[in-house]
């Protein structure tokens, strides 16, 4: 086990070290001279000269990547084009905040998928079965700003109304944007009805692949073996069949956690939530090439440390990789 | 029989569902079980012996029972509902499937899958049931129970699994053991142990057992009672000697004829083989179901259903022509296929040479040992394997599973590099990777490998599987290919028609006639065939090597013959090479391989294959463990590990000689010839009596 968490470190290492050539390429393959977007469209060519010259742009490319990494491990990510403010803190905290709304969201909607794969799956080809699989995946058809449009509809509007009416409480808020000090349990409320809209593209997702595991184990003759052991059925799902069926589903949520650091970029805006996938798009929409490359590369970090401990998790659970030659 | 049966199956009818209609797969099918006794239910895939059993263990998802009871301990099974169900089951009925290791929870320890039965049916806390567990994986015979009981299935060998499995079944003394093929999925000489154990177990209790198999021989060693099952019917049933000394029904005798035996001298006939197969589901004869293959069927037995009869107490049997066939006037025997191959004793012209072969692999070096530059430690799968294949020979090659068989038939046709030594073929050296091999030398070797399921791809047609190698190897245009396919077919013994067919639409013995017919196809001069038959049924088996022979003889080709299987091999090839853990332990003509001196290996092997002769008990000579990895043995006799005649350090420390008989055996063996020989003329009579 030893051996294979130290593979795995490697191969993380060695992720992370070609990522970081692929975004350090792309963003300078992207069209658009950077001087340019600078200082404007209206500059004179020595101006321009300058800038690159201050940018070192005109160093070989090698060159830049090498002292753009090094910079970068040492925790200087540069200033932002744009706003002309540090990087580092600024995407610290959007990271702080994206993290914040991917664990609500987690726990919302894992034990809630897994509920109903396994119930699904438990009762495949009964009605229950379609119900679950058809409703999830009538949900995840829509698109992230409908159903966060309904819900606000839903829940800001009308439960709000209807409890601020009765209780004078008015528990969901339609607009996300915390404030940057805003501590944990502040920023809750405004945490539920993102996190909300992102569980219920999770849903159909992750709660298919937990029936399909279960359909699938149940066929399997150790089955039979626990049956004809005589054990009840509660025992049978229990101790036989959900441990090897959940399985699966561990890597599915790990990398939907690496999703949810960076890829909700539809449902940060709709809740105008100050996380990194609102900075990324900023970033983009500015043509802030350090700003992207430093979103870029914290992003691409979460997703592989999501990867690691899905496949470490997936290892321990399972003793054929775990006790395996 | 006076005493109350522990089980009465009576008139059991069981369907699957085709469609809209449900179809039976098993019909009127009636069996009493004494207590203790071991009944064998034997039958071809498809005659619904599977079926049966899961009726007993009334654990059918899929199936409908039509009608019939199955009364067992004086309640009938089918009427109980679930709950009662779940007291009989694991308590007082236990099954013991095919494979071991998908029967047991992958991520469960192997003593708690015990334990948590004991638990549930005798009420024990958590450290007596797994006092208990421990205690029953002891008296399964497990070397190490601690260690077992704490290991993952996939930790164990196939042997252990199914001792576990074993465990289990007996852990609450049940009163009817369901034992349904528990030793397909094994080694022979694992079979041969788990055998024994079942011959000990059921012999100290009082457990009626239903033994569901396909092997005759294994039926014969163990069971008291035999019922033979064809298409979902109950031919005959009878006691087991009485069975096999006269075989009333023509199935139970084409079954028995089909089965090769172990004997040496020169074999003159080809095997007895069934024509024909099951019909499917749906399609079964509404008369005798066996007339469409029965060489005796006559007009009567197109027309009526023949009624259950009673030649004598305690046997019954469904045919017409049963009388006739008791009184001897007829003879269900089959004309057997005429040999088409002389065998080739005289040391004939070589084809292929192998001199020093070894194949090793490089064991995976971990990170830590790069950086402690450690070198790598080679594994050899063969290791100096010296061995010569006469034109027109048939080489048989047999040893367990992970023996290097299958290995050394991919460094020879070239999908294995070898790491030393020199292969020749036809005088000119063959090189080792097939990149390196001109398409004439590809065309000269060909394979055909064990599962046709898998040789065969799915989605070409058996014409344009066989029109490939004609048209590639040996140029023929796509018209010539077409007539040759044609040919092809035919010398396969397959209706023309067939070459528009996918696999998918054929049975499996089909597939491997194909596979067959696409490998001489090239008109090879050498065929490597790995264990081609191990995955049919025997009376598909006989065919196959039947037609195995004939091909060969008209294409004049070499053939490697790869099996486990020694009774196979014995009747097929001309020179025997016995290998272990990637060396020969033994090479010699079949004749004098089949007669003592054997090499311990041999010997083991031989003893380990099950007779059809209820009366000839195998001698108990047995294996422990599995082949294990040549890293440990450099100097000394790789089987000595294993060895049941080990000497002592000279077997540790030095290699062996070979040793060569006036037959020309050669034994690679430290024990002189003249005390083995004297030692296994007294354990194998039957080998000696035959050669006299």
């Amino acid at each position: 086990m030893a051996r294979y968490l130290l593979r795995r470190l490697l191969f993380l290492l060695l992720t992370l070290l070609l990522t970081s050539i692929i975004v350090f390429l792309v963003t300078q393959l992207l069209p658009g001279d950077v001087c340019r977007v600078i200082l404007g469209r209206e500059v004179g060519e020595g101006a321009l000269a300058d800038c690159r010259e201050r940018l070192g742009l005109d160093d070989p490319a090698a060159l830049r990547y090498l002292r753009w990494l090094g910079s970068f491990l040492q925790g200087d990510w540069g200033e932002s084009f744009s706003t002309r403010s540090l990087i580092r803190p600024l995407v610290l905290e959007r990271l702080e905040n994206s993290l914040r709304l991917a664990l609500v969201t987690m726990v919302i909607s894992v034990p809630l998928a897994l509920f109903l794969g396994v119930v699904a799956g438990l009762n495949a080809g009964r009605p229950l079965d379609s119900l679950i699989s058809i409703g999830s995946l009538a949900v995840v058809g829509l698109p992230e700003f409908v159903t966060g449009l309904v819900l606000i509809e839903l829940l800001a509007f009308r439960l709000n109304g209807w409890l601020q009416a009765r209780f004078g409480i008015s528990p969901f808020p339609a607009n996300s944007s915390v404030r940057p000090d805003a501590t944990f349990g502040e920023a809750l409320p405004m945490l539920i009805l993102p996190a909300l809209t992102a569980t219920l593209v999770l849903l159909a997702y992750i709660a298919r692949l937990t029936r399909a595991g279960v359909v699938e184990e149940l066929r399997r003759p150790y089955v039979r073996t626990a049956v004809l052991k005589g054990l009840p059925r509660r025992a049978v799902v229990w101790r036989h069949v959900l441990r090897n069926a959940l399985l699966p589903a561990i890597t599915v949520i790990a990398i939907s956690f690496g999703w949810l650091i960076s890829g909700l970029i539809v449902v940060e805006n709709v809740f105008n939530y100050p996380g990194l996938g609102r900075l990324l798009l900023f970033a983009i929409d500015r043509r802030d090439l350090p700003l992207l490359q430093a979103v870029t590369m914290v992003t691409v970090f979460g997703f592989a440390l999501a990867n690691l401990l899905a496949d470490l998790l997936y290892a321990w659970l399972n003793p054929r990789i775990r006790l395996g030659e | 029989m006076t005493t109350e049966p522990v089980l009465e199956i009576a008139d059991l009818t069981v369907a699957y569902r085709q469609g809209e209609q449900w179809l039976p797969a098993v019909r009127d099918f009636s069996l009493r079980f004494a207590p203790g006794e071991t009944v064998g239910l034997v039958g071809e895939s498809g005659s619904g012996k599977s079926t049966i059993a899961l009726s007993v263990m009334r654990y059918l998802p899929q199936a409908r029972v039509i009608r019939g009871a199955i009364v067992f301990q004086g309640r009938d099974l089918l009427a109980l509902d679930a709950e009662k169900m779940r007291a009989v089951w694991g308590n007082d009925l236990a099954l013991v499937p095919q494979d071991p290791l998908s029967a047991l929870n992958p991520s469960m320890r192997a003593g708690e899958q015990i334990a948590e039965g004991l638990r549930l049916h005798l009420n024990l806390s958590r450290d007596e049931s797994e006092r208990r567990a421990l205690s029953l994986l002891e008296m399964v015979g497990l070397p190490d129970p601690a260690r077992a009981a704490a290991s993952f299935p996939h930790q164990l060998s196939g042997g252990m699994q199914q001792r576990i499995m074993i465990a289990m079944a007996l852990s609450t003394e049940p009163a009817l053991l369901v034992l349904d093929e528990p030793t397909t999925a094994l080694d022979v000489t694992t079979q041969a142990a788990i055998l024994d154990l079942f011959r000990d177990l059921i012999r100290q209790r009082d457990t009626a057992t239903l033994y569901v198999t396909h092997n005759l021989g294994v039926v014969s060693q163990l069971c008291d009672r035999v019922a033979v099952l064809y298409a979902g019917e109950l031919v005959e049933e009878a006691p087991a000697r009485a069975l096999f000394d006269q075989p009333l029904h023509p199935y139970t005798r084409g079954l028995i004829d089909s089965v090769p035996r172990l004997r040496p001298g020169p074999r003159a006939a080809g095997l007895q083989a069934i024509p024909g197969q099951i019909p499917p589901l749906g399609q079964r004869p509404p008369a005798c179901v066996y007339a469409d293959r029965c060489p005796l069927a006559i007009a009567i037995c197109h027309k009526e259903r023949p009624p259950r009869d009673t030649p004598e107490p305690g046997r019954a049997v469904r045919c017409h022509r049963w009388p006739e066939i008791q009184a001897g006037e007829v003879s269900a025997g089959f004309d057997a296929e005429v040999a088409q191959r002389a065998p080739v004793t005289a040391p004939s012209e070589p084809l292929l040479d192998l001199e020093s072969v070894s194949v090793q692999f490089a064991d995976r070096r971990s990170l830590l040992d790069v950086v402690r530059k450690r070198p790598a430690r080679p594994v050899h799968a063969v290791r100096d394997v010296d061995l010569q294949l006469g034109r027109q020979q048939t080489l048989g090659l047999v040893g367990e599973s992970g023996s290097g068989k299958t290995t050394l038939a991919r460094a020879i046709i070239g999908l294995q590099e070898i790491h030393s030594g020199e292969m020749t073929l036809l005088g000119a050296r063959l090189p080792s990777g097939l990149a390196e091999r001109p398409l004439e030398l590809l065309k000269q070797v060909q394979i055909v490998f064990q599962n046709p399921e898998e040789a065969l791809n799915p989605f070409r047609t058996v014409g344009q599987t066989l029109r490939r190698p004609l048209m590639r190897l040996r140029g023929l245009s796509r018209r010539e290919a077409d007539a040759a396919v044609a040919r092809l077919l035919a010398d396969a013994r397959l209706p023309e028609s067939y070459a528009r067919r996918l696999p998918g639409e054929l049975s499996g013995g089909e597939k491997q006639r194909v596979a067959l017919a696409r490998a001489f196809a090239a008109h090879p001069a050498l065929l490597l065939a790995d264990e081609p038959v191990s995955s049919l049924d025997v009376s598909v088996q006989a065919s196959i090597l039947n037609l195995l022979g004939r091909l060969q003889a008209e294409h004049e080709s070499s053939v490697l013959f790869i099996s486990h299987n020694l009774a196979v091999v014995a009747h097929i090839a001309d020179q025997i090479a016995v290998i272990y853990a990637g060396e020969l332990m033994e090479v010699a003509s079949t004749e004098a391989l089949l007669q003592p001196p054997f090499h311990p290996y041999t010997e083991a092997l031989l003893a380990a294959v099950p007779r059809l002769d209820p009366d000839d008990q195998p001698p108990p000579i047995r294996l422990e463990g599995e082949v294990t990895g040549q890293a440990a043995v450099r100097h000394g006799c790789p089987f000595h590990p294993r060895c049941p005649r080990f000497l002592g350090e000279i077997c540790v420390q030095q290699r062996p000689p070979w040793q060569v008989t006036e037959q020309g055996d050669r034994i690679f063996c430290h024990i002189p010839l003249e005390t083995l020989q004297a030692e296994q003329r007294a354990i194998f009579p039957t080998l000696v009596e035959e050669e006299k």
